[in-house]
């Protein structure tokens, strides 16, 4: 109820700064042309709008999957723990507006180079809060395991996975809005199509209300795709959705 | 100073089977600190050992010796198959109660439905019915530490290491949970080593109530108590074991 009171004022605020104030409107349309715009290209976004969201969620679910399986590998390594988890770090650092051409050229204008930026993007949110997972389950549980004779793989089939689960979703919930940015530039880094491609024509050719109205996908986007990952979250982990108690006794 | 520790091979053995530990000269200690100094202590199969002792005596570390998952610094420990019910129930969340309950079955390689089957006689037998598909955050403290004890008898091992079992109930919880306890063990005969700081507890409970001086850890009494005992001979033992823990 706050938030859309508060999306009201703004959209209010900056309508009547747009129509009143000097701002040119190729620079900052009122929000009644990106709605018009949003209404007028409907077919030209939606189509572009599915090449995105395509590539952000298949992006998503690599990230998830990487990530995921990284995590485990760095805990059950301690070595690879030390050595890895250093540069994945690193990885982050690299400046994606100066990688995405170079993928582009490498992959071609089709899904790779965006699923690998996407993906790059994604993931380490994903180990970092996975990892965090398992090693934080309770040693008196793996302990307990070892004395029902549990062998290391069961160990974390049926004590550590399972606890790892949940934080690799959230991992994913913190991704998904970079993850919409990473699309949008490597689309802008070459393709032929999506909403990032969209926005990169529109602008040069003075449709800057289109542009805008691609960008309000992306946010409803994004949301949508936030509160599908929670979803998702609430079918696979019912135990976490009610945990009255803290650590448990 | 030699250092052994055995532990044998032998398949888990089964209801009626015996199961016997011992521990002759044990010492253990983690960095500075000596949690167990010469110890020595005897289980008979089939007997039920009640170990008490101020906190922090290293009453938890003797079932991790007995159970295997410590090996002493000096001294022999010899266990048959044994197996730890630690403090807290560790319940996994993401099973149900009966899952929990058998979970040592499927990790010995059963189907789900083999290993339902195996643990659903015991939920009515222990008074666990109709909480078969309860998750562990459904069910109150006491059934918790219910399942989580169905599960240790589940293991098919001899000997059972029960860690504190009640310690995180309520008073009038706990006092339930131990006559829940002593039935259910007079039904499953199995070697028992319960360690408890609750002396009362203890002599409710053991065949023979063991005492350990403060850290660290050393036999400094043995009492015996007869069966079936009435409550003055609790209260008798009560009494000994408290003036033992004072010594």
């Amino acid at each position: 109820m706050i938030s859309l009171l508060l999306v009201v004022a703004l959209v209010g605020g900056w309508e009547l700064y747009a129509d009143l104030g000097g701002v040119d409107d190729f620079i900052l349309p009122a929000p009644s042309q990106i709605a018009t715009a949003l209404w007028d290209d409907r077919s030209l976004l939606w189509s572009n709008l599915l090449v995105t969201a395509q590539e952000v969620g298949l992006g998503i679910l690599v990230a998830l999957v990487l990530g995921f399986l990284l995590a485990v590998a760095l805990h059950l390594s301690g070595t690879l723990r030390r050595g890895v988890y250093p540069l994945l770090v690193a990885s982050q650092a690299v400046p994606i507006v100066i990688i995405a051409p170079l993928l582009v050229v490498w992959f071609g204008f089709g899904m790779v180079p965006k699923l690998a930026i996407i993906a790059l993007v994604c993931f380490f949110p994903v180990v970092v809060t996975t990892l965090d997972a398992l090693r934080s389950v309770d040693p008196d549980q793996l302990k307990l395991m070892r004395t029902l004779d549990a062998t290391r793989w069961q160990a974390f089939r049926w004590a550590e996975a399972p606890a790892a689960l949940p934080a690799a979703l959230s991992g994913a919930k913190i991704a998904v809005a970079v993850a919409v940015i990473g699309a949008v530039f490597a689309e802008y880094a070459g393709s032929s199509e999506g909403l990032g491609h969209l926005m990169l024509q529109s602008i040069p050719q003075l449709e800057t209300p289109r542009a805008y109205a691609a960008v309000v996908l992306l946010a409803a986007f994004a949301v949508l795709l936030f509160g599908a990952l929670a979803l998702a979250e609430r079918r696979l982990v019912p135990w976490a959705r009610r945990r009255p108690e803290g650590p448990a006794r | 100073m030699t250092t052994k520790l055995e532990a044998p091979a032998q398949e888990p053995r089964n209801v009626d089977g015996g199961g016997t530990a011992s521990l002759a000269g044990v010492s253990r200690a983690f960095g500075a600190v000596r949690a167990l100094d010469g110890l020595d202590l005897e289980v008979g199969a089939g007997e039920i050992v009640a170990v008490v002792g101020p906190s922090g005596c290293g009453k938890t570390t003797l079932l991790e010796l007995v159970c295997g998952l410590q090996a002493p610094d000096a001294g022999r420990v010899r266990a048959d198959p044994a197996v730890l019910m630690p403090q807290r129930d560790n319940l996994l969340p993401w099973l149900r109660a009966i899952d929990n309950a058998a979970l040592a079955v499927r990790l010995s390689g059963a189907s789900r439905e083999e290993a339902r089957a195996r643990a659903h006689p015991l939920f009515a037998a222990f008074g666990l019915e109709g909480f078969e598909r309860a998750r562990p955050h459904e069910l109150s403290g006491g059934m918790r530490q219910r399942v989580a004890f169905l599960r240790t008898l589940l293991s098919g091992k001899p000997v059972l290491c029960l860690d504190e079992p009640f310690a995180a109930l309520d008073a009038l919880t706990r006092r339930e949970m131990q006559d829940w306890l002593a039935q259910a063990l007079s039904r499953e005969r199995r070697t028992v080593l319960l360690v408890t700081h609750d002396v009362e507890e203890a002599a409710r409970l053991g065949d023979r109530v063991v005492v350990l001086s403060p850290r660290p850890g050393r036999v400094v009494a043995q009492l015996g108590i007869p069966r079936p005992r009435s409550e003055a001979d609790v209260l008798a033992v009560r009494e000994r074991a408290l003036e033992a823990l004072r010594s």
